[in-house]
This record gives C-alpha cells, structure tokens and sequence, in this order.
C-alpha cells in the first residue's frame, strides 16, 4: 500500500509545463504510474498520441528521465530495443546502473494499430512496464472512434445521427487481451483510486518480465464533461463496474481489487458525459438496456474468474 | 596477415561479417533471399560465438523500432531485410535516419509486391533513396562483406552519424556461392574499433534526453537541413575511411569504380552485379577494338556526382542501366539522377537510359553488348530514337 506522505518525498519524472489540457486525465495517468517505479533509474517511452505530443514539443521537454517517442503503433517494439540493449550492455560490463523501463501509449496506439508490437513484445518477455491511458478514442486527431470506444459513444468517425447512435460495436477487452500472453502481471486500473493504481504500478515495476497497465485517462474534450469533474468521473465508471479494478498474474490468476458495495446503474455513467447524451433521448431505452446488459454479463464473469 | 579464402554464399559473407563486427543487438525478421544473413547469425549466437543480444522481432517494422530503440540506447545495432521488408520498415527507417542513429542493415535487393516476386531488382532500396540513409551497392558476395565491415565506421563516424544500407543483389550474390577472404577477427575489431555513441544516449540516466519529441514549424526544417548536412559531410569523409579500409585489408574498395575509361568512347553505368557481366562484355569489345567502358558507382546516398561527371566526362556515350523504374516517364531513378548530375558537367556526353532485370529477369552478355551497338549507332548517326529503353521485356 502506497503511503502518500512517502509518495510526496519521490522525484517528480514529468514536470510541469506540458502542454496537456488541464484536467487532462493522462498526465495523472503518468504521475501515479511514475511514482510506483519509487527512486529507480528509469527510462520512459510513448507512443504518438496527445501524451507525447503534448510533453515534447521541441525545444522543450517535460520528461525529467531519458525518453523515446518512436511512432504510433511501436511503443512496445521501441522499448524491446531500449531493454535489449540495456540487457546486453549491462552483461558485458558497459552499464553498472540497475534501471526500469515504462512505455505508454493511448488506446488507439495499444488497442488498435499498436496491438502487434505490443503482442510481440510480451510474447518475448521484454523486461518493462507497458501503460495503455485509455481515454476511449483517439483524441490527438480529433475525438475519432478506436477499439476502445464504449458502445454508443458519439465520435467523429462513429457520431451519433438521424439513423446513427453513436459506436454500434462492443467495445475490445484489451487487458483480457493481454493477459493470453501469460505475462507476470496485467491490471486494470483508475486514477480515482490512485493508491491501487499506485500499488500496481510498483507491482508493474518489480515483475520479472512483461507487465501491463490499462488505466482509465480521461479526456474532457472528447467526453465532452466539464473538466474538473474528471476524477468523479473515474470514480463512477469503477462504481458503476464498466471498469473493474482487477490484477491477472501470469495470465491465470484473477483477483478484483474493488467491489463496489453497491453496483451504481450504468447511466450514471452515461449522463455525466455528453458524448452519450443522445442515448437519453426516447426511442434509445433498448440499447441503454443492451449495455447494462453488457457490463453485467462482464462483472459476472470477471467475478467467476476471480472466484476459480 | 593470414588469408582464409572459404567458399561462402553472400548472405553467409554478410552474416561472417556481422559475427566478426559482434553488435550488441540485432532485431530482425525473415524474407527471402535476406532470411540467410539471419539464420546464420542466429547460429552464431546460439553457439555462444557472439556477445550479441538478439530480439527475434514479429515483423520488419517492430524490427526497425526495436533497432531504433536500441541504437538510442547506446548499443552497436544491426538488422537486414529484403522488398516487403524494407518497405514495411518504410516509416521507422525515415525516423531512424532523423534521430542520426549509426544503425547498419544489409538489404538483399528483391523486387517490390507486387505483383509479389522473390527475384532481384532494385525497386526496394531505390524506394528508400530518399529515407536519408547511406546506400553502398556490392557488385559480389565478397564486396558485400566488406561493405558491411566498412559501413559501420561510416556510420559511426562523428561527422555523419547516419544509418548505412548495405545493399547486394538478391539471389544473385546473395545465394550463389563464392570465395570470399574472410579478415582475420582481431583486423576487424580493429578496424571497427570500440562504440562509443556520439550522442548522449538514453541509458545515461544522469543525464536524461529526450529522442524523438513533435518539431514543429520552428525548427524541423533545420533539422531536416542539418541531415542535408552530414550526408554533405558523408560524401568528403567516406574517402577516408575507405583508404584507412584499403589500406587494412589490402582492398581496392571505391566510391565509383572505373572499368577501362581512360580511353573509352562510350560507356555503361551499372550497380552491383550486372556490372560483372558487363566488364566481361567490355573484355570481348575491347579485344575487338571497341573503345568500351564501364561505370560502377557503389555509392548512390549520398549521390558521388563529382566523381560520375569526372567519370563520365571522358566519354560521347553512356547508357545508364537501372535495375528499377520509377514510373516518371523519363526513365529510372540512376538515370534521373545521373542526367541531372551531367547538366552541371563541362562536357556532356550523350546520356540513354535502359531499364532491365525487373523481377529477377536474367541479363546476358548479349543484351549489353546490344547496348554498346546502340551506343556505336547513336554516335555514328547522331540520332536517338528511344531515350529510355527496356532490355529482355516482351513488348
Ligand atoms: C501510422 C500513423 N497513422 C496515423 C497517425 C495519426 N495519429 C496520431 S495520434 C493518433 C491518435 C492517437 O490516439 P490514442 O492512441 O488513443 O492517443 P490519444 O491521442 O487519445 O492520447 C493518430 C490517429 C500517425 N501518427 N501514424
Ligand atoms: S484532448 Fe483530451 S486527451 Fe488530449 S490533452 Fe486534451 S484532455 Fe487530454
């Protein structure tokens, strides 16, 4: 359990003066993450996307550890050099320093077009933490639909219309994903409880191999919700169980972290963002029922998956 | 110095080369005719012969970021590829060459998809001429060798600092088997000396960069410029290192090699090994009394023009022969080029250009000669009907 007063002694990794929107939920993403690598030697990465563009903007730079941005779809590949390099320097004696290694991407970069190299790099057991800040589309372009858009969300490529209601599809159990590569660790995490992210995050970095953060980001700009409201927001999508808090060890062993005493209907969710504010509208009661339905069915089977 | 001549197909001589240069890490994935160079360093480390940390990537393009990863990091980093390969790497091998990382690559030239074709030409690094990468063309599996020994002080060299492609025809010189003088290990080590990155590099945890971050309109213009720059400087500096390279290993290594020019009327400029058969042609001509040449540029990033309009000065005549097209409808990409380069010449010589080869299509020495009877036909009547032209297609 991460205790916040040691927490305030540790370096700060990502400084101010990014040029994230304020309320911007991936730079609290990165925070939390950061602070579970505690005072390790650290190298970070990123994928593109509104993270990296927004703390690298030349001749400035946010990152108060060395740091790569390669492209969008190769966070993961880049970072397997980065380790493999490090692997093979430290044993020929180059390198006396014990360092950690953190990439993050968005969900467009890690759901979506960065699913292979992600794939590919568990599968070789590089030694890193690999953060997916899942804010549901991809916002750098401009509020688009990704693999991780909740059904229903209206997107600029997915907006709801006269005949449209937003996302149709299901949106991807990445972390479910993940977990098939039988890697150490993977867990699904919020930055509305940020002492569990926290303690996954040290968790993350002392894994013997690959670990895997999915961690809600929020985005005010895309969810269309005013943007202090953003870490109640969290709060709701855990509360109401469309993201779970869970760990997967080694692929196998599931344990939920966070039960809500009382499971919070679904539209409490929905209503706080304007991206679903079609789905209020009468004639949309059977799809806001389709996905209860859906968020049910997973928390059911998450909790048959955390009992075996 | 001891000579080991062993008999060695070209993707072996590459991955002889790369055991004895030992990187630190090598990412890379199989393709055909470049799986060769792999496997067989593969084997090099599995039986413990290099230090190598090898990442046994998913596919080209995590193969490129991995190395672009690692090269950041501060490690002697190496990968290969042919066509499809190279062409999936397409986006990270720009981004490699703008981060300046001194990575090396043999590519075994294989035709672009499609149609999908396994055979030699040169559509895939031709592609990537203008990735800001250095490009050595081998005419032999033996020369591709050593270019891959040469390539690394290249592109570790303080004043350049860029990616290197060590470019051989595939199937050609990649599978065919030839002798080739390996040196010995220690002359390599030497020659390759210890890494030391000219950057700071991103294991320097005390000091922390930042690799790759947005450029705006502020600056990536210079930055672009600055890369203009080295492959300036690359042109005055690889000189050097190849006589430092000659004079090692007692080669004759050079930038633009000229067969028989000192007097010769008309001449054909060819890349890696179409240039063997038609320095065998040039022999039969000559022992006819025909007054033939032959250029072979091994160098095509940076572009060597001082040393093709030195080269091609001297002749009426020259037919440029390119292993590609570039769909311009004024020929293919070496002829573009070298065209461009002659308008600044004093002497221009008459300049045709012939596209032949695409897709493994053999070359014989009769269709070069035919070439060099064009050029007679040309320079006895003046006239020129066709200024590009196809060898061996059925039209
Ligand atoms: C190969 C490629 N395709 C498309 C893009 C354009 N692009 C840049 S960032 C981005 C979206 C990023 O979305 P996400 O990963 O979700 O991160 P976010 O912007 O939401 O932080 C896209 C499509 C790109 N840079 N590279
Ligand atoms: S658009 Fe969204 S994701 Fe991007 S910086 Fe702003 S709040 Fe963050």
């Amino acid at each position: 359990m991460a205790n916040i007063k040691e927490l305030s002694k540790l370096p700060e990794r990502l400084g101010p003066g990014h040029r994230l929107c304020s309320g911007c939920g991936a730079s609290i993403v990165a925070r939390q993450v950061l602070l579970g690598a505690g005072n390790s030697a650290l190298v970070a990465g990123c994928a593109t996307g509104c993270f990296e563009v927004a703390t690298t903007i030349y001749p400035y730079t946010a990152w108060k550890v060395p740091f790569i941005h390669n492209a969008f779809e190769n966070a993961a590949a880049t970072m397997s050099g980065v380790e493999t390099a490090y692997r093979s320097l430290k044993k020929q004696g180059k390198i006396k320093k014990d360092i950690k290694f953190v990439t993050f991407g968005g969900d467009g970069g890690t759901y979506d077009i960065g699913l292979q190299s992600l794939s590919g790099a568990l599968e070789r057991g590089h030694n890193f933490v690999y953060v997916c800040y899942d804010n549901g589309a991809y916002m750098n372009t401009g509020i688009q639909r990704s693999g991780a858009t909740p059904t229903g969300a209206s997107t600029t490529t997915a907006p709801a219309g006269k005949v449209s209601s937003g996302k149709p599809q299901l949106r991807k159990d990445l972390t479910a994903i993940v977990a098939a590569h039988r890697i150490p660790y993977v867990a699904q995490c919020s930055i509305s409880n940020w002492n569990d992210l926290v303690t996954k995050s040290q968790k993350a970095f002392d894994a013997k191999g690959p670990a895997f953060l999915n961690v809600m980001a929020l985005c005010h700009r895309g969810w269309r919700f005013p943007q202090e409201n953003g870490v109640a927001i969290a709060k709701t999508a855990v509360d109401t169980c469309f993201w779970p808090l869970y760990e997967i060890e080694n692929g196998k062993k599931y344990k939920i972290n966070y039960t809500p005493k009382e499971k919070k209907p679904i539209t409490e969710w929905l209503k706080l963002q304007g991206r679903f504010k079609h789905l209020f509208k009468p004639g949309n009661e059977e799809i806001l029922k389709s996905i209860q339905q859906d968020v049910d069915d997973e928390w059911e089977y998450l909790l048959k998956r955390s009992a075996l | 110095m001891n000579k080991k001549i062993i008999p060695l197909t070209g993707d072996q001589a590459v991955a002889e080369a790369m055991r004895q240069i030992e990187p630190d890490v090598v990412a890379a994935y199989p393709i055909t005719p470049q799986t060769e160079i792999v496997m067989t360093f593969s084997q090099f480390v599995a039986d413990g012969r290099v230090k190598t940390e090898m990442i046994p990537v998913e596919s080209e393009h995590s193969a490129m970021s991995a190395c672009v990863g690692s090269a950041a990091a501060g490690a002697r980093t190496m990968t290969a590829t042919s066509a499809n390969g190279l062409a999936l790497m397409w986006e990270i091998v720009y981004i490699a060459a703008s981060m300046r990382l001194p990575i090396v690559m043999p590519v075994v030239n294989r035709a672009l998809s499609g149609p999908i074709n396994i055979h030699c030409d040169h559509s895939d690094t031709m592609g990537a001429r203008d990735s800001g990468w250095i490009q050595i063309y081998a005419e032999s599996g033996r020369e591709a060798y050593e270019h891959a020994i040469l390539a690394v002080r290249i592109a570790e060299h303080s004043g350049i600092n860029l990616p290197v492609m060590v470019c051989q025809d595939g199937f050609i010189t990649s599978h065919s088997v030839e002798g080739v003088e390996l040196f010995d290990d220690a002359a390599v080590k030497k020659f390759i000396g210890e890494y030391k990155p000219n950057m700071t590099t991103l294991l320097d945890v005390d000091n922390p960069v930042t690799y790759g971050p947005i450029d705006l309109q502020d600056f990536y213009f210079e930055h672009k410029r600055q890369q203009t720059e080295a492959m300036k400087n690359a042109i005055d500096i690889i000189p050097g290192i190849m006589n430092e390279f000659n004079k090692a290993f007692s080669r004759d290594l050079k930038i633009v090699e000229e067969y028989m020019m000192d007097d010769a009327e008309a001449s054909i400029v060819v890349f890696s090994s179409t240039a063997g058969t038609a320095k065998f042609v040039v022999d039969s001509l000559r022992a006819k009394g025909v007054k033939a040449g032959l250029v072979r540029p091994c160098l095509f990033r940076p572009f060597p023009k001082e040393y093709i309009i030195k080269a091609l000065s001297k002749v009426k005549i020259a037919a440029v022969l390119d292993r590609a097209d570039s769909f311009s409808g004024c020929g293919g990409p070496v002829f573009s080029e070298i065209r461009s380069a002659m308008y600044e010449a004093k002497q221009k010589p008459e300049l045709i250009n012939y596209i032949f080869g695409l897709g493994g299509r053999d070359i014989f020495p009769n269709d070069i000669e035919a070439v060099y009877k064009d050029m007679s036909g040309i320079l006895k009547t003046g006239k020129i009907s066709n200024r590009v032209n196809y060898i061996g297609v059925r039209e």
